[in-house]
């Protein structure tokens, strides 16, 4: 305690030491996540007695897989009383899986329309691609029908001519008025498709055939039907619900209450009942004759019971938008389709992007519900498959197959979706 | 505040009011619902005039300045921009709108967008201008505001100061005659605030006609011809700056000017 001691000067520096082993490298990390405290080791115990249970019953399971067999009979003899997975059974049935009953001389065609809608969808995911590639984008959906159901060609050709009539129309009418262009667009492009696409199509194609054999929408199955209801239904889904979710904030008290009462309505309805709707019941409203596709119907359904939890999820992300971003908008002389499009729709989006995959990842996985209206996807299929003599009593390995596909599917989507929430991420909290 | 402005000469050789009308408010009432916000207000802004509007909180400041580019409809009486007559016609809402330009308390950049992207979005979309030729104004506009450094930062990365001169200059690339400012600096640190009001005086300089509402009463006296007190959404007195201050007539406006000059 006396002052002799107040002044010091180092005479010889220490020489860096490693850390004690309980500090670096692995050892820590186990003590710091695992075992830090009563609780955390009780868990950390109690997983590791999860894993090795799951191990020790699932192990051999997996470890005798077996690839070739032709039925489950021979997997049993190969197997001799052991536990072990028939895999024989996904490589036996594995074109079915995945194309149902299509034609096997025909597998190219939904095979191309597959690796096509790859190339199409690009652009839309990715910035930094051409935008022509958009083009293509746009064509896709009469492309790939008319690969897929086959047929005259010329019907995907004058289908898609009705979307550049409704432009020409737009175009002759905007000097008008924007309300009266839009109108005579849709008018003219439905005057198109109802009277005039059709008999064109007949005259052409009797002139110049190109055309595919045509397949019955009852030949689709398997991983095809779940994708194309899957895809379609994803794709127009985000436009309706966005238009719905418009229409629900809509100054006009008739289109509010249209919105409104459409998406409560949808929302209040189970799926499967709209299902049994659109495969039964419109049979009855429909004139007697008519023929509208069974696969159309269910997409129309799936896109409604999807577009209406979507306008919700949209419908949040407006909500979250400060009032300020609007009246910015207003104050700049940005008409109200401009200010959405440019200002307060790409927010919104961006605010609601894990709702509207969430409502994808749901719609994804809800197409398996058509099982229950005879449509034959991938769980229809697994119940065809069972009904063969040859994999009677087969369960286990179809439905682990099945669900491996679609967390395949869904684990993409839910990756994609943080990919592009820190692309968009610009505000720097 | 009045320190602040001294320090600064103002040129005053470009602000002159002309004869022109700019804006032309008569007999104007409004309501929300039944709350009568605005009481009969007449109001004639000549082309190049600089008025400050002052008064309590809640006397319809906001309001007033709103109604004139439509953010607020009113309901009675006549409100002329350059000429052309607000009314439900939206053609002539969106030609009032895309002449005055509007600066906010909390500046309203949009966040998803760059800069450079904020300030050219009205021109390409609104006024057709070719983008190359839209980057070149806003640049120029960006270098007015001192700047040009950030055009292609996002609004979040850059000071509530910074953010602000970006607003001004959002409104400016629309080439405005008349500009209105809402509390611009009210939301802004003290340390921010002079930026602000620096950017402000130089657009006085330059003879735009502006219409702000602020409490910086420096920043009245230094640039404004005329400043108005409001109080329970009626004029109760305008003034030039010099009279406003030092002699004010009602005692309403003395009790405010006591309240806010802390004497
Ligand atoms: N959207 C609205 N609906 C109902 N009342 C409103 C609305 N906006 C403002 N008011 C009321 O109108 C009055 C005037 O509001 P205004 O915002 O114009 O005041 P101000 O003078 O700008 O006040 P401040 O200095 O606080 O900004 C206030 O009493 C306010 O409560
Ligand atoms: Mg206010």
């Amino acid at each position: 305690m006396s002052d002799k001691m107040i002044s010091f000067v180092r005479t010889e520096m220490l020489p860096e030491q490693t850390p004690p082993s309980s500090q670096v490298g692995a050892m820590r990390w186990v003590r710091e996540n695992l075992f830090s405290g009563p609780v955390n080791t009780l868990l950390t115990l109690l997983g590791i007695a999860v894993l090795y249970f799951l191990a020790v019953h699932l192990g051999p399971w997996f470890k005798n897989s077996i690839w070739n067999a032709d039925s489950l009979a021979e997997c049993r003899e190969i197997l001799a009383g052991q536990s072990g997975a028939c895999w024989g059974v996904i490589k036996d049935r594995w074109h079915q899986l995945i194309f149902g009953f299509y034609p096997a001389e025909e597998y190219w065609r939904p095979t191309i329309t597959f690796f096509l809608m790859l190339v199409a969808i690009a652009p839309v995911l990715f910035g930094g691609l051409p935008r022509k590639m958009m083009w293509f984008s746009a064509i896709f959906p009469a492309l790939a029908f008319w690969l897929l159901w086959g047929g005259s060609i010329w019907y995907s050709v004058f289908a898609m001519l009705g979307f550049v009539v409704a432009y020409v129309a737009f175009r002759a009418l905007q000097q008008v008025s924007g309300v009266v262009a839009v109108v005579g667009a849709v008018v003219a492009a439905v005057i198109w498709w109802l009277l005039l696409a059709g008999p064109l199509g007949d005259l052409v194609a009797s002139v110049v055939p190109v055309a595919l054999p045509y397949i019955r929408s009852d030949d689709f199955g398997g991983f095809m039907i779940s994708i194309i209801i899957g895809v379609t239904g994803i794709a127009l889904s985000l436009p309706i619900g966005i238009l719905l979710a418009l229409g629900r904030q809509s100054d006009m008290p008739l289109v509010r209450w249209i919105c409104v009462g459409f998406i409560e309505f949808i929302r209040g309805v189970p799926l499967i009942t709209l299902l049994f709707t659109a495969s039964l019941l419109l049979n009855y409203f429909l004139p007697p004759g008519t023929n509208f596709d069974i696969i159309l119907r269910v997409i129309i359904m799936v896109t409604l019971f999807a577009a209406a939890y979507m306008a919700e999820v949209v419908r949040g992300g407006f909500a979250a938008l400060p009032r300020g971003q609007y009246e910015a908008a207003d104050a700049l002389g940005l008409d109200y389709w401009k200010a959405q499009r440019l200002i307060l729709l790409p927010q919104a989006l961006k605010i609601s992007i894990p709702g509207i995959v969430n409502t994808f990842i749901g719609l994804f996985k809800d197409t398996t519900l058509v099982v229950f209206i005879g449509i034959l996807d991938p769980i229809g299929l697994s119940n065809a498959i069972r009904a063969d003599s040859n994999w009677n009593g087969i369960i286990w390995e179809l439905y682990a197959f099945i669900a491996l596909c679609f967390f395949l599917f869904c684990f993409g989507m839910s990756r994609y979706s943080q990919y592009l929430e820190g692309k968009l991420k610009t505000d720097h909290r | 505040m009045q320190e602040t402005m001294a320090e600064r000469t103002v040129d005053r050789s470009h602000m002159q009011v002309s004869d022109e009308v700019a804006i032309q408010i008569s007999k104007m009432n409004k309501w929300y619902g039944t709350f009568h916000v605005l009481r009969d207000i007449d109001l004639t802004v000549n082309q190049g005039e600089r008025i400050v509007i002052a008064g309590p909180s809640g006397s319809g400041k906001s309001t007033l300045i709103r109604c004139i580019n439509r953010l607020e409809e009113h309901q009675t009486g006549q409100i002329i921009v350059d000429g052309t007559e607000l009314t439900s016609d939206l053609k002539n809402i969106d030609k009032v709108r895309s002449e005055v330009g509007m600066v906010f308390q909390h500046f309203n950049l949009f966040p998803h967008l760059t800069i450079l992207e904020n300030l050219t979005l009205a021109p390409i979309w609104v006024r057709k201008t070719p983008r190359k030729e839209a980057e070149e104004v806003a640049m120029h506009y960006l270098e007015k505001v001192k700047i040009p450094e950030q055009a292609h930062k996002f609004p979040g990365m850059l000071s509530g100061g910074q953010q602000q001169r970006v607003a001004i200059a959002r409104s400016l690339c629309m080439k405005p005659r008349i500009m209105l400012f809402d509390e611009p600096t009210s939301a802004l640190d003290p340390e921010m605030i002079k930026e602000v009001l620096d950017t402000m005086i130089e657009l006085a300089e330059e003879g735009m006609t502006m219409i702000c509402v602020t409490h910086e009463m420096g920043f009245a006296q230094a640039v404004a011809n005329r400043v108005i007190f409001m109080d329970q959404g009626q004029i109760v007195e305008q003034n030039n700056p010099h009279d406003f201050f030092n002699n004010p007539q009602s005692d309403r406006t003395k009790l405010f000017l006591s309240q806010i000059l802390g004497h």
